[in-house]
């Protein structure tokens, strides 16, 4: 019977715990996330994960530390370098550890508060629920999730920046993975020249420009849609298929989802060559070649690419040329410069950043 | 007339003595266990014996054999219960509290395999209800909802549960070795079967469901009083993973991962719990 009081005893004092525990997280100087005036309302529930400087911080050496890979080498930056928009250059499919190359071509981290679906078929459907995937990809980061938070308690530095991120040193799945969220969301591009002419704050659009953007709304937007120029849908946009990747139907096992891949951002479109899920086509003028002549027909490919009997985008070189034009005012020189989206800002030094 | 020896005479007695007693238990049984009191609680153990066919399932070294007549040997075996309810046999039910409702059976973690509720309403219980896997609601929620086994990150045993490229669990995972297999495992040569069902039926677009609910009835009540813990011991057969409504051979399909072919293997391993019996003694199980 004493035995049973001391038990219950224990319970109600875990209960207690968890109760305190459930609380709204723990923040002293909170981050205005700024929803940019031209942008719509981000799909990211802010209330669970309140973005504060600590945490943010937090995220950000997480972000840039190979101590989440199995060796030591491989940080998110890794794949996701800011001066690439954080996406990979040099490879049409990022390369992982023991420089393993990985399926599909890296996607930039910009704008996520305003992303539904994850990775190019859209298997993740929560930015939280992201990082334990490249983090346990044998090609990608080779570590587990459980031996990440392990090094992490045992790290001289982390457990009190977890404390100052969220009120005690306590390092758990939720938290590791909603301050690598934190700093992610914060990643925002929206300082184009682009932006400054809709939002009309001095932005200028030269001639052809202005040109490439009507052009551009007449062919490209119906799926490149709105400011973040993406109606987040999948679509089979008439690539030849060259390998096994079926893309969303991989995630929704239904035939008529093969080979349609997530409809990606526009944004700093300059920086995030190579270009396709595949990364097969390395330049822009490649993209909107293949968009005029190098669409395949097959049962998936989108209807809108295949209008009035003709296959692809008809434009004629003028109208591509302008079009390329008003794609580089999508430009963010801002976001792939802001010193403190770079590792350099990180305050407490860790073990294992590399400074390349 | 026949003299009995001294150990025939002991015998003897301690036949008459033990008898004596056990009916006296017997009796003593009948008077402690009143007919159950609704407002008050106890609680009740499921206990989740892997076995396969007549044989327990002993992980690595017995070699067992399917319905297509192959030879298997199993490493990994485990599986998620949750959403549990129990019904008494005059039709009360209790429905355990949703945020303790998730267990994971391992093969490996004798722990795991006994299930403890608590704060069950007193009652003669002969039916349970679990579903086999993670309900579409919990496999959707936010991270921060994700504890105890619900959390993704992979357990420190290294045999994870969750898909990371496709969110959600994986409710049953099964592993081996079977020489007819028409897979080998590129790292060692061996021939391998396994088997990786999942599938909540998609977050947004709809896809493969392998949530499967399941009710056992039970040969005896479970008889919880407050201070009476009665064990429900259920016997979970491998082999029904492997035939039952589909025959799975090794050689055809050695392994699943999300795939359309898996609700083969949950419309069989649906049916491979039964409840064996009851040990209705407080706190005694084996």
């Amino acid at each position: 019977m004493k035995g049973f009081i001391v038990l219950i005893a224990i319970t109600l004092t875990s209960c207690a715990y968890k109760e305190e525990d459930k609380q709204a997280p723990f923040s002293s100087k909170k981050i205005l996330f700024q929803v940019p005036k031209n942008f719509p309302s981000p799909v990211y529930d802010f209330s669970r994960n309140p973005i504060t400087q600590e945490g943010f911080e937090l995220g950000r050496a997480l972000f840039y530390d190979g101590i989440l890979s199995r060796d030591g080498t491989v940080s998110c930056s890794f794949c996701h370098i800011q001066t690439s928009a954080f996406t990979q250059h040099g490879h049409a499919v990022s390369h992982g550890i023991d420089d393993l190359p990985t399926r599909r071509n890296s996607q930039p981290i910009m704008n996520l508060a305003w992303v539904r679906f994850f990775f190019w078929d859209g298997g993740v459907f929560d930015l939280d629920l992201f990082p334990p995937h490249p983090i346990q990809a044998p090609n990608e980061m080779g570590e587990t999730m459980s031996n990440v938070l392990e090094k992490l308690r045992k790290h001289p530095h982390y457990p009190k920046m977890f404390k100052a991120a969220f009120g005690t040193e306590e390092i758990t799945t939720d938290r590791f993975l909603k301050a690598l969220s934190q700093f992610q969301l914060m990643c925002i591009s929206a300082n184009s020249r682009y932006d400054k002419f809709v939002r009309n704050e001095g932005g200028i659009l030269t001639s052809d420009e202005l040109k490439g953007l009507s052009l551009f709304r007449e062919k490209c937007s119906v799926c490149h849609a709105g400011e973040l120029f993406t109606d987040g849908t999948f679509r089979n946009n008439g690539l030849p298929v060259y390998s096994n990747d079926l893309g969303r139907a991989e995630i929704t096992l239904n035939p008529d989802d093969r080979y349609k891949f997530k409809v990606p951002s526009l944004r700093n479109v300059v920086y995030t060559a190579p270009y396709m899920h595949d990364g097969r086509f390395k330049t822009l003028d490649a993209v909107l070649e293949h968009y005029r002549k190098g669409v395949v027909d097959s049962a998936t490919t989108d209807p809108i690419l295949k209008q009035n009997g003709i296959l692809g985008i008809p434009m004629s070189d003028e109208e591509k040329r302008q079009i390329i034009a008003f794609l580089q005012t999508l430009t963010d020189t801002s976001f792939i410069t802001r010193f403190e989206l770079s590792e350099f800002a990180i305050k407490t030094p860790t073990n294992n950043v590399k400074i390349r | 007339m026949k003299t009995f020896s001294f150990h025939q005479l002991a015998g003897l007695i301690i036949t008459v003595l033990a008898s004596i007693f056990l009916g006296c238990n017997k009796e003593g049984n009948k008077h402690s266990e009143p007919a159950p009191d609704i407002n008050k609680r106890g609680s009740i153990i499921l206990k989740f014996d892997n076995v396969v066919g007549d044989k327990d399932l002993v992980l690595g070294a017995a070699t067992y054999k399917n319905a297509s007549n192959e030879d298997f040997t199993v490493d990994v075996f485990q599986y998620y219960i949750s959403n549990i309810k129990l019904k008494t046999n005059d039709g009360r039910e209790y429905i355990v509290p949703q945020d303790e409702s998730y267990f994971l059976v391992r093969e490996h973690v004798a722990a795991s395999q006994r299930i403890t509720i608590s704060n069950v309403p007193e009652g003669d219980y002969v039916e349970v209800t679990f579903t086999i896997g993670v309900d579409s609601l919990r496999s959707t929620m936010p991270i921060e909802r994700r504890t105890g086994v619900l959390d993704i990150a992979d357990s420190a045993t290294g045999k994870p549960m969750y898909w990371t490229w496709n969110s959600g669990y994986i409710f049953v995972k099964i592993e081996g070795t079977s020489p007819q297999s028409s897979y080998t495992r590129p790292s060692d040569g061996q021939r391998r079967f396994f088997y990786h069902v999942g599938g909540f039926g998609g977050y947004s677009s709809v896809t493969v469901n392998n949530i499967r609910t399941t009710t056992l009835r039970s040969p005896e009540p479970a008889r919880v009083r407050s201070n009476k813990t009665p064990s429900v011991h259920i016997l979970v057969d491998v082999l029904k993973i492997f035939s039952g409504s589909y025959t799975v051979s090794f050689a055809t399909n050695p392994y699943s991962h999300f795939s359309v072919w898996s609700s083969n293997l949950a419309n069989n391993y649906v049916n491979m719990f039964k409840i064996d019996h009851v040990h209705n003694v407080g706190g005694h199980t084996h």
